[in-house]
């Protein structure tokens, strides 16, 4: 199994050919989720005349800040949380120096980079906001009664290319080779992943939320933050 | 077969409440005539006919993350109990059906029934508290067309359809007792103003007012109250004497779409053939949100056919243009409970304070308030579904008898009948000492009559 891992015909592929497929599949996927959402919202006659542009982004724009809406003012421990772990699981890896580093090596492209240390100041925060989550779905039993298995997936999913990639920097557990390879592999399992699982939320819900925003600020003339 | 049963969903086990086993025939009998596979059948076409844009994307865009439950006055008052939070009333009704494609078992549609139509006031507190904006009434109401389809629907709630079917109004009024209420009503207010007129079926009037079906049932005097502010005032306005005069509409909560829409049409059409110029609508919340939000929308129409406004604004109008002065202020302390449908329903919080503070000396809030107001507990046709579940009402509610208690008021300003009825049995419930009054009572306590309307 071992020596599979560290194979260079495996690396090859996860360094290549399944890299196009995980970003076909995330992309391709979940612009087909917005088209067939937006497909079925026609048909819906009374919800897209409901959209405003003013009040959507208002609605975004407060949920989107640290305590910009009512109920993360009310929950500061998971409203920094959940920030913290959005923002690195986001930006770590587009700004990482290694990231950045294959796609000059490949296309010859580049961006600015994170420092390395902060990088991994941010890899080990989006670790530990799992365990956070994690902890808080067996523990809270308001979260406890809706987890499903699907939930701890979801984290999982989150979770592994962080780890991974912390400990393959780190030189750590396995093999360097080895580790790269199952990080790029759960890298790419989380962008196949977003069009068939509920990390869709991260393009629905700014649907969602316009669509909330538009109601409440458009129609009923009250904040819905 | 043991394989398909398998499959299919079943209704969670519940611990046991303070109100215990709640026996209602519309969903227990309603229940008896359902099969797995008529089930199956009638949620799949509701389904299909709801379209789903919303259902889905909201399913899917849920990450079960449990923020909404502390805006649900029901999974505060019990305790926090989990199965009362917003997102798990939706697990327990409308992720299995989905998931299970509409395969679910009858006792499961009973349970669904009981948490959409009975721990749930579709108040959409939770919408503003979940980071998605997820709307969870609007899952919960699409749960309700399901049951409505299937037959299985609280009893009393489902003779008030009944009624809006056969009558067009909620409570069985025949004409004649309509009209006859109307004019005992002009009759009555001759001993508090001098000439006053309640015109009927007057064309061209400025404003047609309009009233829920229990008003000429049971709370006459509030029609009476309506009509000695319109004579003051000096309102050009009439009342139609056929269908239409009733702007309410629980076949919107029923989950009977269609009554709704012909109640709606009924009301609409009743202001055309006035040739009325607008509706104004009597202290009613849910009727506002059935020809502003739900019932117009049903029809194909985005907004009102004809400018309709609330009870609230018609008040704030009438004291800001000095139509109506002010005698002597209201004494007691009072606090104002904002109701849902027109508050958060339509931003009229701070129209409400104005009125308020123009008739009342002694106003003290409720905290939280305007659009973050807790439910009375009594809408969405909760309080509809009548007495069985009147004890189980007042229990998932504890938390508005601590927000009215601190307010240390006398009077409770509610308006908003559902609200009304509803906080008078919770302040019953809970001794707290208390009145709900609408703003129509104080007003016309404390207005000035002029002279030519002195009874001398």
């Amino acid at each position: 199994m071992f020596e599979f891992l560290m194979s260079e015909a495996v690396y090859k592929f996860v360094r290549g050919p399944l890299v196009w497929i995980a970003f076909f599949v995330c992309i391709v996927g979940s612009a087909y989720r917005i088209y067939s959402m937006i497909s079925l919202a026609k048909k819906e006659k009374v919800l897209l005349p409901y959209l405003s542009l003013k009040y959507g982004l208002r609605s975004i724009l407060h949920w989107i800040i640290p305590f910009g809406s009512i109920n993360w003012r009310r929950h500061p421990i998971i409203t920094i949380v959940t920030f913290l772990f959005h923002i690195c699981l986001v930006f770590t890896p587009i700004f990482l120096l290694s990231h950045n580093i294959l796609w000059y090596e490949s296309w010859g492209i580049s961006w600015w980079t994170l420092p390395e240390s902060t990088a991994d100041i941010m890899t080990l925060i989006v670790v530990f906001s799992c365990v956070f989550f994690l902890f808080r779905r067996i523990i809270a039993s308001e979260v406890r009664f809706v987890t499903y298995p699907s939930d701890f997936l979801i984290l999982t999913i989150a979770f592994l290319p962080f780890i991974t990639g912390f400990l393959a920097y780190h030189q750590l557990l396995l093999p360097y080779r080895a580790m790269t390879i199952l990080h790029i592999l759960f890298g790419e399992a989380m962008l196949i992943a977003i069009p068939f699982s509920r990390i869709i939320h991260m393009v629905f819900g700014w649907f969602t939320r316009a669509y909330t925003g538009s109601e409440f600020g458009m129609v009923r003339h009250v904040r819905d933050y | 077969m043991a394989v398909a049963e398998k499959k299919m969903a079943v209704a969670e086990k519940k611990t046991e409440k303070a109100w215990g086993k709640i026996v209602d025939a519309g969903l227990d009998e309603g229940i008896k005539k359902l099969t797995p596979e008529k089930i199956e059948k009638v949620i799949n076409k509701a389904l299909a006919a709801m379209g789903g844009a919303r259902l889905k994307t909201y399913v899917d865009t849920c990450i079960h993350c449990g923020l909404c439950s502390e805006a649900c006055h029901h999974y505060l008052s019990n305790d926090r109990d989990p199965s009362f939070a917003p997102v798990a009333k939706v697990k327990q009704t409308m992720w299995p059906i989905l998931k299970n494609k509409g395969r679910v078992t009858p006792e499961f549609i009973r349970r669904a029934a009981e948490i959409a139509y009975t721990e749930c006031n579709l108040c959409k507190r939770c919408s503003m508290y979940c980071p998605f904006g997820i709307d969870m009434a609007y899952i919960l109401l699409s749960v309700r067309r399901i049951c409505h389809l299937l037959g299985v629907t609280p009893l009393y709630l489902q003779d008030t359809a009944h009624s809006h079917a056969v009558t067009m109004n909620q409570m069985w009024v025949k004409q004649d007792d309509w009209i006859d209420t109307v004019q005992w009503q002009e009759e009555e207010i001759r001993a508090e103003i001098k000439n006053p007129r309640i015109p009927i079926d007057k064309e061209g009037a400025d404003i047609m007012y309009s009233v829920i079906g229990p008003e000429p049932k049971f709370q006459a005097q509030l029609m009476g109250q309506a009509a000695i502010i319109m004579n003051v005032a000096g309102i050009n306005w009439t009342y139609p004497s056929f269908d239409g005069w009733d702007n309410s509409d629980m076949a919107m909560y029923s989950g009977d779409h269609e009554i709704m829409g012909r109640v709606k049409r009924a009301h609409f059409e009743a202001a055309f053939r006035l040739k009325a110029k607008k509706i104004v609508m009597g202290e009613c919340g849910h009727a506002f949100r059935s020809i502003y939000d739900v019932g117009n929308r049903w029809l194909g129409l985005k907004m009102p056919p004809v400018p309709v406004i609330h009870a609230i604004q018609f008040y704030y109008e009438l004291l800001r243009e000095g139509r109506i002065k002010i005698a002597k202020k209201f004494k007691e302390p009072v606090t104002l409970h904002d109701p849902c449908n027109v508050i958060r329903g339509r931003g009229l919080g701070e129209m409400a304070r104005y009125v308020t503070n123009a008739i009342c000396e002694d106003f003290t809030e409720m905290q939280p308030n305007r659009e973050y107001n807790f439910c009375c507990c009594a809408g969405g046709g909760v309080i509809n579904c009548g007495p069985p579940w009147a004890k189980k009402r007042a229990i998932s509610n504890r938390v508005k008898a601590e927000q009215m208690k601190e307010t240390g008021a006398h009077i409770v300003i509610t308006p908003c009948h559902n609200c009304h009825s509803g906080i008078e049995d919770i302040i019953k419930y809970y001794k707290l000492g208390m009145h709900t009054k609408f703003f129509s009572e104080i007003l016309v306590e404390v207005m000035e009559i002029p002279e030519e309307f002195k009874v001398g």
